[in-house]
């Protein structure tokens, strides 16, 4: 049997813990809250202890670290092993990774030596009870994600499995506020990896910018397939341009080639919640809506007045978005 | 050099082009209303182990999990310039989620015997999961390297990629055995051959019920296959409680047609005025400006 724990694997680069990892800190608490356990980390690297302090002000309650030079980056092997072990020690009930190419990679594998069941990219965590036939099982994890494309949303259970452990995108879950007199335990873990475990050999690590900072943006202007010709996602990046926000897209934008991923909002691009989303010529599929759909405002441009993306939207402007955008631009720099 | 190569391949629904017909009634699925597809990402896992074969000579083995219709994907496989290609087929996988396939896969990959490189498409867009790869190289305990945009350089003992991440991008090396995720950056795939196209269009499925020949490793290119195997629970020894839906974790407690959540929104017009009068609003409430 398991704890009532929630664990949460600790994303680090470059001794950086990644910002999913804390967001995931905060659902753990409130998931842990109603389960009545607590909340642990695993963190693997090399001379990171300062870093630790960041999720003990979000709740952390204990952090087993596993450090050795040769983990200060992240491979496959490795990393998997350490978690799959460190999870056998404490038996959490729920363990919760960061749905980023870090969390992608190990937590399938991980999940495959314990034989549990994952599921990806959660959009939705929430405890409730599941009944097979006549069994019944209390206090479960219940995963909400899209599917199909997001042309569906499902429940997944694992209600046999322990743990249940489930991926979460950047961005989707909400940051609490830190409380800097809260303190974590430090469990240090001594792993038993032998060397034949690093197979992977790690030749460069390169930094790149990114072109757009989408998460960290407070007004994105979104170009969809009713915004992606060339004069139209002028309009796009001028109104961008104005109002000092981003560039963001749909997903069939960014697969045309008309804009690069970085772009790209939605449930296989960026989680995103700024204060003001504007909507350009975005029909609004399920797998944009699960990336903008808590932006604080969302003003929504299509010439469609049946497009889903008017049912989130705060304002709808039923038009063309070559008529609409030049004048939002007219009526800002006219008072601003 | 001969690399032995395999990739894993699947056919999907069309989630990128869905219609209002692919919901039922009662919203579950259509999938009959689906159009199926070769998973993009695995045509550029495949465009990348024809290419690497092309390089440094090899054979290339395609395999699929799926339906008996699921051998479309594979006679794609050859047209494109596969070797080989298994389909394993049976009821039993029915209902299988990403640790169930991984587990049917690591068994007819063992059946298939020694190999170097497995290349798989990231993730498949019926689920976006990107759970297989790891999974598989995890059972047949091989070391992964996932997220691959580029290869670079390969010799007889290792492959070295490049891999893109959140931060940049990584150049990796691993020894063979490895597996490795493929993503779109990778290749443009190619088109199929038109001279394969000929020689594989009324290709059939042969069943392993005849017996396994060994023919597939005699395989070099130029040459032609018979037909594309056919492989069942039993015949790549798979145990039946870890395939199928009694080999899976994760349950589906309930699907949902997606509801929209219908907010109180302000219709604007879109005259001067209309807009004008919103972007005021915006201005005054501090959003913008």
């Amino acid at each position: 049997m398991s704890t009532k724990n929630v664990m949460v694997f600790l994303e680090q680069h470059k001794k950086k813990i990644a910002n999913v990892s804390i967001e995931l800190i905060c659902e753990a608490n409130r998931l842990a809250a109603t389960l009545g356990g607590e909340v642990e980390a695993i963190l693997i690297g090399n001379g990171i202890k300062e870093e630790m302090s960041i999720p003990a002000h979000y709740g952390c309650k204990k952090i087993f670290y596993a450090e050795d030079k040769r983990l200060s980056h992240f491979t496959s092997i490795p990393y998997a092993k350490i978690i799959a072990d460190i999870i056998r020690e404490q038996k959490p009930q729920i363990v919760l990774f960061g749905a980023t190419t870090m969390g992608r990679d190990v937590a399938p594998r991980v999940a495959s030596e314990l034989k549990c069941g994952l599921t990806a990219d959660c959009t939705e965590l929430k405890i409730g009870d599941h009944t097979i036939k006549d069994k019944e099982f209390k206090n479960i994890l219940l995963q909400i994600r899209p599917a199909f494309g997001g042309n569906i949303i499902a429940t997944i259970v694992s209600p046999e499995s322990f743990p249940s452990m489930a991926t979460v995108r950047p961005g989707v879950m909400k940051l609490e506020e830190a409380n800097t007199k809260l303190k974590a335990q430090i469990v240090p873990f001594t792993h038993k990896l032998k060397d034949s475990d690093f197979m992977t050999e790690i030749l460069e690590v390169i930094d790149e910018a990114k072109a757009v900072n989408l998460q960290a943006a407070q007004i994105i202007v979104s170009a969809g397939m009713g915004a992606s010709d060339t004069s139209a996602l002028a309009l796009v990046k001028d109104l961008a341009k104005t109002l000092g926000g981003e560039v963001g897209s749909s997903r069939p934008v960014v697969d045309s080639g008309v804009l690069i991923k970085d772009h790209q909002v939605g449930q296989t691009g960026v989680t995103v919640r700024p204060n003001l989303y504007i909507a350009c010529g975005i029909s609004g599929q399920i797998q944009h809506r699960a990336g903008m759909a808590e932006s604080k405002r969302i003003i929504a441009i299509n010439k469609d007045p049946e497009a889903p993306i008017f049912s989130i939207a705060h304002y709808g402007i039923v038009g063309d978005v070559n008529d609409v955008i030049p004048k939002m631009i007219k009526a800002f720099k006219a008072k601003a | 050099m001969s690399l032995k190569i395999i990739v894993t391949v699947k056919q999907v629904p069309d989630t990128h082009n869905v219609t209002g017909d692919a919901m039922k009634p009662d919203g579950t699925v259509n999938r009959a209303a689906l159009p199926a597809i070769f998973n993009p990402e695995d045509l550029n896992a495949l465009e990348e182990a024809i290419s690497l074969k092309n390089r440094v000579g090899g054979t290339v083995t395609a395999i699929t999990m799926g339906p008996p219709n699921a051998a479309n994907v594979l006679k794609e496989c050859l047209y494109r310039g596969a070797d080989d290609c298994v389909l394993i087929s049976d009821r039993k996988f029915a209902g299988a989620d990403t640790l169930a396939t991984s587990y049917a896969l690591k068994c007819a990959v063992e059946k298939i015997g020694k190999f170097d490189v497995i290349f798989s498409g990231r993730q498949a867009i019926d689920g976006d999961t990107a759970q297989v790869g790891p999974q598989l190289a995890e059972k047949l305990g091989i070391n992964q390297l996932s997220n691959v945009k580029q290869v670079l350089d390969v010799n007889k003992k290792s492959i070295t990629v490049k891999r893109s991440t959140e931060y940049g991008h990584e150049k990796i090396k691993s020894n063979f055995p490895v597996l490795i995720t493929v993503t779109s950056e990778a290749n443009e795939p190619r088109t199929p051959s038109a001279k394969r196209v000929m020689a594989y269009k009324n290709i059939q499925t042969e069943s392993s019920s005849g017996g396994y020949s060994e023919s597939y490793l005699t395989v070099t290119d130029g040459g032609t296959i018979a037909a594309i195997k056919e492989w069942n629970v039993e015949f790549i020894n798979a145990d039946p409680i870890q395939c199928g839906l009694s080999g899976s974790p994760t349950k589906v407690k309930n699907v949902q047609n997606v509801v929209l959540t219908t907010q109180n929104m302000k219709e604007i017009s879109s005259s001067v005025e209309g807009i004008t009068a919103l972007m005021n609003e915006l201005m005054d409430e501090h959003i913008i400006g």
